[in-house]
Parts: structure tokens; sequence; C-alpha cells
């Protein structure tokens, strides 16, 4: 069992909890992700790991609860435990060679590009991170942000807080006022992450997307990971999760991340109708 | 005396209009009678062609002789001494190309039903001595790493453990058996049988990590620097399912035979109290002709289709899959489309499949393999109506293993290099099964893994 050792509500619907993961915990690294369980009926889901203490053992997992697992996961308190954690996964996200980069984070991805950007700020890069949200109620990690990046950059689609627009209006000021970036990473809903990659690609900077899909194993068996990248079919959970942003087939992505649409809305109105949230275990 | 009655007792079966609706085992098994029938069939002859024909020389022969005089648990005794998991190679072998294909009854009637008689060996030990105590076994002191819980691995940690070494394995899943828990489905083989000689291990002193990915979590250096073990054994299976990079296989309905059948048997998604999402198709073409592709038209009758298509290029002389599995798919109302390849799978207007489209298929001179290579008929594609495609063409091999270990050699076809011992280029580290091999059956997975055992005790010795 994986204890939960600290968990914090960050806003109405984003959790952050601290697991004791001691495995996964001594070699994760920034970018890479974990497959959890909840309980011996739970599925497998894969979650980007938003940080981690090798001395500690633990690993830290930000997440809306938007499905079913995780609304299960949102009910966890301190002394609960998941059934079974295992990672790292992925390939860790690249940062050699890397002098300025802007990383930019949408919505629920922020929390997975938490890490990813103090990580590339720890290891010597200069960091932009351009947080975009659709309204000041759905802001999060602000103070860590600002504790971790050179400069942040806060953004609403409303105008309710921070500077309103779209994350790609502040990428492009960036851009045209004389940054000169030699990477930018996305991180977030993939119809942010394409135009955001489109935009790198038309000033001629190189990108990065970290992609999320469906899996089961997380270690290459499955396949239900793959996606078409410079025309050939890759697997996120062994090749990825991070990705050329130009190679990257957007719509194909996209089209794909609806695979199991209709049994997850059917899954999502079960637990609510039935637990509340909490599992019912008799 | 000997029974010359030229067919086979058959095994008794759920009848196959019932079975396709559930996922209780097909089979259920021989009754002691039936065994004793059978058993004396078996002409004692001398040259035993069973015996050689078994990856791992059960003595064939002598277990049939006791079943016939109704010693029953020494029939199981005579085969533990060669086979590390004779309830579930006597389900899933395929006999008939093994110990049954060479049987000298095969020349007048059909051969002795060796594999049928293993499993009732196998199931009267279990139901009469089952739960028995097992005792630790005395430790040798030595210290053996074993990297993954499928057939090879469990045969290499039960062989080990017997001769006293303290052996751990690593499970990147979450439950121990591998193949046998994730792709082999419960109809065929009860996940009970698999738990039960897990258990048995843990008994005798094996320790099973799961959720441990080796080269992600922890490298097979490390097991050996920092972990204290002397000697590793890698059998991590077959590895990411191949597609046939045909247009269309990125539509919302098509996955691979693993995922597909990984759903339902590891998460159980078959069941209504389990959360794993699986798609409903109503007509499913499965691409393939092995096991697995059986596997998975078996289990998309189960879980509901109304039809289900199994396509594969070669004809029914050349299809790889177990003879009593196709025969049970085509008892339970699977299409078999032989001699037709996919060109290219279709979708609607919202990126589901709605048909797969056809070439049909004749077949030229032999290749490679020594089948006969099958050649498209030019002007002859035409359209399956399907919602569902699942991909059964085989796998490639899973590099993490040879990238993260140090100077670890690969042989030809990818798989992790090794000698006839199962020793890698590494002093200490044996491999073995379809991680070598690429894709190839339980028994012999478990024939690697006994090998290796040896050549660890020889190494550690």
């Amino acid at each position: 069992m994986f204890k939960v050792v600290k968990r914090r509500q960050l806003n109405d619907n984003m959790f952050w909890l601290v697991i004791e993961a001691p495995l996964v915990a001594r070699k994760a690294k920034p970018g890479q992700f974990v497959i959890l369980i909840t309980d011996e009926f739970g599925e497998r889901i894969p979650l980007t790991m938003a940080g981690h203490d090798s001395e500690a053992g633990t690993i830290d997992l930000i997440f809306a609860a938007v499905g079913r697992t995780t609304m299960l996961m949102s009910q966890l308190q301190e002394g609960d435990a998941l059934m079974d954690v295992v990672g790292p996964l992925g390939k860790p996200t690249n940062m050699d060679g890397l002098k300025k980069v802007c990383v930019v984070g949408g919505g629920t991805g922020n929390a997975l590009a938490y890490p990813l950007a103090c990580g590339m700020h720890d290891h010597g890069v200069e960091v932009d991170m351009i947080c975009g949200y659709k309204s000041k109620d759905l802001v999060i990690l602000e103070d860590e942000f600002r504790a971790g990046v050179d400069n942040l950059y806060m953004m609403t689609d409303d105008g309710t807080y921070g500077e309103k627009g779209f994350t790609t209006d502040k990428l492009k000021e960036l851009i045209e006022s004389g940054k000169e970036y030699d990477e930018i990473v996305a991180v977030g809903p993939p119809m942010m992450m394409k135009f955001t990659c489109k935009m790198a690609s038309d000033y001629g900077i190189h990108s990065i997307a970290s992609l999320t899909a469906y899996m089961i194993d997380g270690t290459g068996m499955c396949g239900g990971c793959r996606c078409k990248i410079g025309g050939e079919d890759k697997f996120v959970c062994v090749d990825g999760p991070e990705f050329d942003g130009a190679l990257v087939d957007w719509d194909d992505l996209i089209k794909r991340s609806n695979y199991y649409k209709e049994q997850e809305a059917e899954d999502r109105a079960h637990v609510c109708r039935l637990t509340g949230g909490v599992r019912y275990n008799d | 005396m000997i029974n010359l009655v030229k067919e086979q007792n058959p095994m008794p079966e759920q009848a196959p209009d019932v079975r396709n609706k559930n996922f209780l085992e097909v089979a259920e098994g021989y009754t002691e009678d039936m065994a004793i029938r059978e058993a004396m069939r078996c002409l004692k002859c001398r040259k035993k062609p069973c015996v050689s024909g078994c990856p791992v020389n059960i003595k064939i022969p002598d277990f049939i002789a006791q079943i016939a005089i109704g010693e029953f648990e020494e029939a199981y005794q005579i085969i533990s001494e060669d086979s590390s998991l004779p309830a579930i190679c006597g389900r899933v072998c395929p006999q008939e190309n093994q110990c049954q294909g060479v049987c000298t009854r095969c020349a007048k009637g059909e051969p002795v039903a060796i594999g049928r008689l293993e499993r009732f060996a196998a199931d009267w030990h279990a139901a009469h001595y089952g739960d028995e105590e097992i005792q630790p076994v005395e430790s040798n002191g030595h210290k053996v790493a074993v990297i993954g819980a499928g057939p090879a691995g469990l045969a290499c940690a039960g062989d080990l453990v017997n001769k006293g070494y303290e052996v751990t394995v690593y499970e990147a899943l979450h439950k121990t058996g591998g193949v046998l828990v994730y792709g082999i489905p419960q109809f065929r083989l009860p996940k009970e049988i698999v738990a039960a000689e897990v258990a048995k291990l843990e008994a005798k002193g094996v320790k099973f990590v799961t959720d441990a990915v080796v080269g992600r979590a922890i490298t097979v250096d490390e097991l050996m620097k920092e972990e204290g073990f002397e000697s590793v054994f890698i059998g991590t299976g077959a590895g990411l399912p191949s597609f046939m990079n045909i247009p269309g296989e990125n539509l919302i309905g098509v996955c691979s035979a693993n995922e597909y059948l990984t759903r339902i048997n590891l998460m159980k998604a078959y069941l209504p109290e389990y959360d794993t999402p699986i798609m409903h198709g109503d007509r499913i073409a499965v691409v393939g002709g092995g096991n697995v592709a059986m596997d998975a038209a078996r289990c998309a009758k189960r879980m509901g289709a109304s039809e289900v298509y199994v396509i594969y290029r070669r004809s029914m002389e050349e299809l790889p899959a177990r003879a009593e599995e196709v025969h049970h798919a085509i008892e339970e109302g699977c299409i078999f489309k032989l001699l037709h390849n996919p060109v290219q799978i279709l979708g609607d207007e919202e990126g589901n499949v709605r048909a797969i489209e056809c070439v049909q298929m004749e077949l030229g001179e032999p290749d490679a393999s020594g089948r006969r290579r099958p050649i498209p008929i030019e002007g002859s594609e035409f359209e399956v109506p399907v919602d569902m495609v699942i991909m059964s063409i085989g796998t490639k091999l899973n590099t993490l293993i040879l990238d993260t270990t140090d100077q670890l050699e690969a042989n030809r076809k990818g798989g992790i290099g090794t000698d006839d011992g199962a020793a890698t280029n590494r002093d200490g580290i044996f491999a073995g099964g379809d991680a070598v091999t690429g894709a190839a059956t339980v028994i012999k997975a478990m024939g690697a893994g006994k090998v290796a055992a040896a050549s660890i005790d020889e190494y550690l010795g």
C-alpha cells in the first residue's frame, strides 16, 4: 500500500497528495509519470509526478478530480492509501544544452509544468513561465512558481486575474519583445499545446509538448497510448511522454483522447450518484 | 491392457452457445474414469517420441502409466520432476505440435491426450493435496533476482528456491503471473490456478515485489551492486504490440490484442464492479491467426459482439494458433476470413471505425518461414462493415533492459543475447523466454526459465 502522507486542496477541484512510494521516489526525474490504482476495483491511470523527495521516499501528485479515479482520489485523507503506484515511467525531460526556455502551462497542465519548470531552473536554465487559467478561481501554484522560476506571467481567459488573454498572446508578446528562447515547452490541454507549438514553429523555435494518453501498463505492452509523431507511430509511455511539438499529429491525438469518452461520462455519473465520490465497498 | 479405441476420450465442455456468453472455464477436465481410460491408450512404445517432443522432456509414458493404474498423486510427482506449472501447461501447451504431434498412436488414429492427462493429474493433486502446508526451503545463502513474474520467471524461481536460493521476483504489473494473468483469458486458464502456483512459491520462500519496473525504478546493475544479488535472471517477456502501418489504425475502435485482453483479463473489465473502461463493439474484426488472436476473438464474443471475424492472410493450414483454440473459436461462432488481408480501416466523420477493407490473397511459393507466401489478388478489395478492429499480429521486443543494463548485448532479432545455457555476455546475468526469442509459448518460456535456473546453480555452486 502507498500511504497518503499529506493532502492539500488547491481549489474547488484540484488536489495535491504526497504519497509514500520509496521505490519510485529514489529515481524520479522531472517529466516522468507514475501509474496508480486506487483499490482492487480501480483502473490503472497515468499521472505525471508534480515532484518527489528521494530522501523522504515520497512523490507529489497534483490532479483535478475530473474522472472516476481522480474523484475517488480526491476523497483520500492523510493516512489513507493507494493500492498500487508504479514508476518512474517514461523518459525524463531533457535539459542538457538549454540556456533559456519558456514553459507554457494551461489549466491543470500547470501542475505538470511545475516540476518541469522548477527542475529546469534548478538545472541552471533560465526559465520564463506563462501560466494560463480560465479564470481566477482556477489559479493554482502561483507562489510555488514565483519561487521556482525566473519570470512568471499569469494569464486568465476572462481577465479576472493577471492579464486577460490566452497563453499564446503572452508568448507572442515575449518573443516579439526580443526574448530569445532555445526551446518552448507546452503542457496542458491538447488544443492549447497545438497552438503553442505552432507558434513556436512560426518563429523557428524548437518546441516540446508533454502528452497524456490512455495506457494500461505504462511499459509499452498495451499500445493504447500510441500517437503519430512525424508520421510514425510512437508510444507515449516508453518513447515519451515529451515529444517534438512540431512533429506531433495534433488532430490524431485530440481525436484519440475521446476513445473512452462515453464510458467515462457514465462512470462519473455513477460515482457521484452512488457514493458521493466514495466507493461503495461492502 | 491397452485401450485400442482410435479416438481420444473427449473432455467434457460447456456447450458452445452457453460458454460464449460467460467467462467460466470452457473445458471441464476428465473424471478419474475418463483419465484412466485415456491413459490406457498409451502403447508404452519403446521410442517414447513424446518425451523428446516436450520442450521440458516430461517423462510422459511414466506418468501416464501411473494414471492408468489409478496412482494419480504419483503421476503428478513424476510430472513435477520436469515441469513447474503442470496445471497451466496441461491447459495452454500446443500439444499437437509437441508431445502429441509425435505420438506413435498418430499412425492410426488420434494421439494419446497427453495434455488432458497432465491437466488431470495436476488438478487431482490440487483437489486432494492443495491445502497441504508447504515448508520454507532452507537457504543456501545465495541471493538471486528474477525479473518478470511470468512463466519463465516463475519456473526459474521455482527451481532455484527448491535448491535453497533466496529468490526475489520483480514484477512491473500489480499482479503476478505475466501473460498467464494479463493475456490468457479466465475461460482458458482460471486465474486461481496461477495464484495457487505463486502462493506455493511464496510458501517456499520466494519474495515477490510487484509494481517494480526494472530498468526504471532500479536497474539490473543496481540489483547486483547495491542489493546484493549474485545473479539475475531476465524473463521480461515479449514487448510492444505491432501494428500493420495501414491507414486508419488510429481510429477510435482500433486497439491491440494486448490492450483488449489486458483490460479484460488483468483489469477485469468484464465484471461490472471493476472500473476499467472497455469498448463494446457489435461487429468486431480480429486481425491475425495466433493464440492471442483466438483469445481476443473469443473474448469479443463473450463481451457481447454479435459478429466476430478472424482475418488471417494465409489458409487454415498455416494458421499458427493451437488446434483446440481454433476449434473452440469456430464452435463459439467466430467467423474465419482466411486468405484475407486488411488494406485499410475506414472511419466515419467522428473518427469511429465503420469498416475494414480487405484484399483476397492466394498462396504462392514457400517463404523464409517455410510457409507458402500469401500474395494479394489484384482488384479483389472489399469492405467488411465493423465497429471495432483488434490487431493481433505479434510484438516487437522491448529494449528497456538492454538500454539500461551496462554492456548487455542483444541477439540478432533484437532480444537479449544468450548462449544455450541462457547465459548473457555479462557474468551472472541470465535471460530466457520471449525476452530472448520474441513471442513464443508458455512452455518454451518455462523451459528457458528452468535451463537458466540450472545454469545459475552451476554458476553460483
